[in-house]
């Protein structure tokens, strides 16, 4: 059995550890325990610091006990992405060329989660250079989903998600650049937040595709992401592309969390539910007469900029990423390859053995869009039509106050499905990579279980800068459903 | 046969600002190799570059005295390719829309007319480390270099001598650091010159043009001017035993040996290398709004080829003092001060160049570091002018300035170097040392051969007895009054 102390949330635990009622020790042995117990088969984590944690654990208990006054996330076990630097242990991003990579340096959430006086437990595993949606492209194995051992917990941020399903965390950094925080959230049934591009430091995230990278929070409750978020946004000088100024204010997002917008507009996009499966279409059918019930209001819209959506995406992330991840070379740090006789194959032969399959490919697809008398057919005009993807997302919101939609056509693939077929892979981001040409923020809700028992996930999505109404519109539908926080059904199995 | 030379150069200008170009290192020469890096030089995954914004302010300033258009709005771009040097494997740069275009710079030619040479643009990026290859069989990588900003500076091919390139990469190192923007420190690395080289024939009624040849990151003046004089001399000798002529995609690289003196094939460029630019979408594009460029342009001084003009025209200095004084921009500075403080431009140049130059040399510094002040400069210049020190006295006073700080009056009656045009006691002296020395007094009457040695002698006497104070001119006046010479 589960134990009880693992059901709470974040915001719940935090307060339990400050007033002494329970300490970060207990919680924290609680959680390696069941990480011990789950993580051999779920392979949620690439590293675990079991003596660490249970030493800034104590650390936690001894200032509370002194009386000293800590920060929101006092004592409560947090997992990371591997792909966000950290001066403890390695960063190896899911690959073979950074396996023992460490970095001499903390990602500003990094410092901003220690600031917080989070115990982080561990680093989760992840598609490789978080390029993937199954966790499958990991060079240290798949993980698995908690709720069927069979399936994939979605991707790039598959451990994340699963750690937080599994309760071997309360909750969980991911990054997002089409998708990889809000579908494996929606797959394992857990809450995942991609903010506003601009909004949390990309300081010490390994780049993937620079303009369209995002940290998030994955939890168990909608209030849980406002409180990560609470900690880990606002301006970062270290980040040109943090923003300055007065959206970098950030609200206090649990201040107004339980007030339901009212007078709530929803936008749905037409025809976008047509490739959906049926379990998927009836969910946010479900999701529109909840909010109809709350008082809502539903807005038809046109937006046929999005039918182009991942052909884009897939131009202006791999073309960054061929430039992103040049600096794997074997010269400076990471995987050297032992086999090179001399300059050019310490690079060919590292990149060769150190690179998956699907890292070399996304890499291969950007050099190429990249290449002298192809950039403009290619990279140029990608982003021109990002432009236009941007403008009429931006029109539709002077129509609506969000628009709702699935995360994915379908629930958690089968191991396996998507190896063989990258580009069906590509095309089930469809619903995902909007919010990141576009730059907005973007929820993924628990709403349901399939006819397998798996979790489907319910998008929300809002103009920049609106995480806080975000996530007031999410609280009304997890208030009014009680779909979040559900126990995975095959983890004890 | 008629040969026409063609040139364009690519010079990059090391920028002095204290950090580098995307993080907080410092930019410093000679520290131990990988001393001066952090994870955004280094390139570690993860680290994000941040602009520095003095550096823009350099780069903008320097396109401004290169008379460019400073672009309202530019950003940067990536520039892919592998080399272990190069961290990131790209290199942050400035691709279509330079900081900085359609400007020129004027040199003075050896027929002593100015050439404009038009400037193609200026763009700022960030420099590579540094391979060393001194042990063993493997190479180290020193990335304390890595990061440091860099100006490129594009001419176009208007350039038509090795000499002339030489002149205006001189010419070129004055005004940046005029400006204040560089160094420009040759053996520090701080410029370096990649000239484009081909020959325009006409032969037999018909033109040719002989390929392009670019010379690789030249450090000195010296191999400028010599790898280009070379090279004319190859490609010609090449034409005439029947060589190829230009055509898109035989452009060469060629390296400079300075100890066989030969420049040496390194590239074909068969297909134009790719780069696959791209703007870096880890930085904001930079707008240049009028009050940033007016904030710049007032930190503009008068460039050194106009105040050279000027110290000519208003001064009527010779060409030559006038390229002295202006060589180092707190010389120039002085001087103008001094000027209008009251001091005759020649006398003050002299000081300047003779004596104040020297000093600043033997210390090691700039001129601006002597402490001297344009008042004094001008108030010495007026005792030399007047007769009351002569000119030994005064450079013994402008040593003295500096070495102590005091005004030229007080040093000269400490030093006792005040002349002495009182009449009446130089005649009692004068009189003494004629009936002192009866034979040179003589001699001196005697209006032979050995009268001006005499006289010359007599007034020496004059000199010593009074210490160097008097005005040789008054004692000669004397001397010749008594002898009955007039």
């Amino acid at each position: 059995m589960l134990d009880a102390l693992l059901q709470m949330d974040c915001l719940d635990l935090a307060q339990a550890i400050k007033a002494g009622r329970v300490t970060s020790l207990e919680v924290t042995r609680a959680t390696l325990d069941a990480i011990d117990r789950y993580n051999p088969t779920i392979n949620a984590y690439l590293t675990v610091f079991h003596e660490l944690s249970l030493d800034r654990a104590r650390d936690v208990d001894r200032r509370i006990e002194a009386g000293q006054r800590l920060g929101p996330l006092a004592g409560v076990p947090i997992a990371i992405k591997d792909n966000i630097c950290t001066t403890f242990g390695p960063t190896t991003c899911g690959s073979r060329i950074l396996a023992n990579f460490r970095s001499p340096y903390n990602a500003t959430v990094v410092d901003r989660l220690l600031a917080a006086d989070a115990v982080i437990v561990g680093k989760t595993n992840m598609d490789e250079f978080a390029m993937g949606s199954t966790t499958e492209n990991s060079a240290f194995g798949p993980t698995r989903n908690p709720w069927d051992r069979d399936r994939a917990p979605g991707g790039s941020s598959g451990g994340s998600a699963a750690a937080v399903a599994a309760r071997m965390c309360f909750a969980a950094l991911g990054s997002d650049t089409g998708g990889s925080i809000r579908q494996p959230a929606g797959f394992c049934g857990v809450v995942g937040l991609k903010p506003t591009y601009g909004r949390v430091s990309r300081y010490g995230l390994v780049a993937y595709g620079s303009s369209l990278d995002q940290i998030g929070p994955l939890a168990r409750s909608v209030r849980d992401c406002g409180l990560l978020m609470n900690v880990i946004a606002g301006h970062d000088p270290r980040d040109s592309t943090s923003v300055p100024g007065a959206f970098a204010e950030v609200e206090d997002m649990l201040e107004q969390l339980d007030t339901p917008v009212s007078g709530l507009r929803i936008g749905i996009v037409k025809g976008a539910l047509d490739g959906a499966d049926i379990p998927v279409q009836r969910s946010v059918a479900q999701a529109i007469d909840v909010y109809r019930d709350l008082g809502g209001q539903v807005v038809e819209l046109q937006i046929p900029a999005l039918d182009y959506a991942v052909a884009t995406y897939y131009i202006i992330a791999t073309a960054e990423a061929s430039s992103n991840l040049a600096r794997y070379d074997g010269v400076h740090y990471g995987y050297r390859s032992p086999h090179a006789r001399d300059c050019l194959e310490v690079y060919t032969r590292s990149r060769a053995e150190g690179l998956g399959k699907e890292v070399k490919r996304r890499i291969m697809l950007g050099t190429y869009a990249l290449s002298s008398g192809y950039y403009d057919a290619y990279y140029l005009k990608a982003l021109k039509v990002r432009n236009v993807i941007r403008q009429q997302l931006s029109a539709a919101f002077e129509q609506c106050d969000c628009i709702l939609m699935p995360i994915a056509p379908t629930t958690a693939f089968r191991l396996g499905q998507m190896v063989a077929d990258p580009l069906q892979m590509y095309l089930a981001d469809v619903y995902t990579i909007p919010a990141n040409l576009a730059g907005i923020p973007a929820i993924s809700v628990p709403a349901g279980l399939d006819e397998h028992g798996l979790p489907i996930g319910l998008q929300i999505m809002a103009p920049a800068f609106c995480e806080g109404r975000l996530l007031r519109i999410a609280r009304m539908f997890e208030a009014a459903t009680g779909w979040t926080g559900l126990v995975p059904t095959g983890l004890e199995s | 046969m008629k040969v026409q030379v063609i040139i364009g150069l690519e010079i990059h200008v090391q920028l002095s600002t204290q950090t580098k170009l995307f993080c907080g290192c410092p930019v410093r020469f000679a520290a131990p190799p990988n001393s001066l890096v952090c994870p955004v030089c280094l390139g570690l995954p993860g680290a994000l570059p941040v602009i520095n914004k003095r550096a823009v302010d350099y780069a903008i300033l320097a396109a401004l005295a290169l008379r460019c258009q400073v672009s309202t709005f530019t950003k940067w771009d990536r520039k892919g390719y592998y080399y272990p040097d190069l961290p990131k494997n790209y290199q942050i740069s400035q691709y279509d829309l330079p900081l900085g275009r359609a400007g020129f710079i004027e040199v003075a030619g050896d027929d002593h007319k100015l050439h404009r040479i038009r400037i193609r643009r200026v763009h700022l990026e960030e420099d590579a480390g540094k391979n060393l290859h001194a042990a063993g069989d493997y190479s180290q990588v020193d990335l304390n270099r890595a990061g440091t900003p860099l100006l490129e500076i594009v001419t176009e091919p208007d350039i038509s001598s090795a000499s002339q390139a030489k002149a205006l990469a001189v010419e070129l190192q004055r005004i940046v650091r005029y400006i204040g923007v560089s160094e420009a420190d040759m053996q520090k690395g701080h410029m370096r010159f990649e000239p484009n080289v081909n020959l325009r024939i006409e032969k037999d009624g018909r033109v040719f043009k002989t390929p392009i040849v670019e010379i690789k990151n030249l450090n000195s003046f010296r191999a400028l001017e010599q790898s280009i004089d070379f090279e004319i001399h190859r490609q010609l000798e090449e034409f005439e035993s029947g060589g190829q002529t230009m055509q898109a995609g035989n452009k060469t690289t060629r390296g400079w040996d300075d100890q066989r003196q030969v420049t040496v094939l390194q590239r074909q460029k068969e297909e134009a290398e790719d780069y696959r630019y791209f703007p870096d979408p880890d930085l904001l594009p930079v707008a240049i709004d009028q009050g940033w460029l007016d904030q710049v342009k007032a930190q503009l001084p008068e460039l050194p080829l106009e105040r050279q003009m000027r110290f000519v025209r208003e001064y009527g200095l010779s060409d030559y003092d006038a390229s002295v004084l202006t060589a180092d921009r707190s010389c120039a500075e002085l001087f103008d001060q001094a000027i209008k403080a009251g001091g005759r431009p020649k006398r003050v140049c002299n000081l300047l160049t003779q004596v104040g130059l020297r000093i600043a040399n033997e210390r090691g510094c700039p001129m601006s570091q002597l402490g001297l002040k344009p008042s004094d400069l001008a108030c010495l210049a007026g005792m030399i002018d007047e007769g009351k020190v002569n000119t030994s006295g005064g450079v013994k006073i402008l040593e003295q300035m500096v070495a102590t700080g005091q005004d030229p009056l007080t040093l000269a009656r400490r030093l006792e170097l005040v002349q002495t045009s009182d009449g009446g006691q130089l005649e009692q002296v004068v009189d003494q040392v004629l009936a002192s020395q009866p034979k040179a007094a003589e001699d001196a009457k005697s209006g032979g051969k050995k009268a001006q040695k005499a006289f010359s002698f007599l007034v020496g006497q004059v000199m010593q007895a009074t210490k160097g104070r008097a005005n040789p001119n008054l004692v000669a006046q004397i001397i010749r009054k008594r002898l009955g010479l007039d």
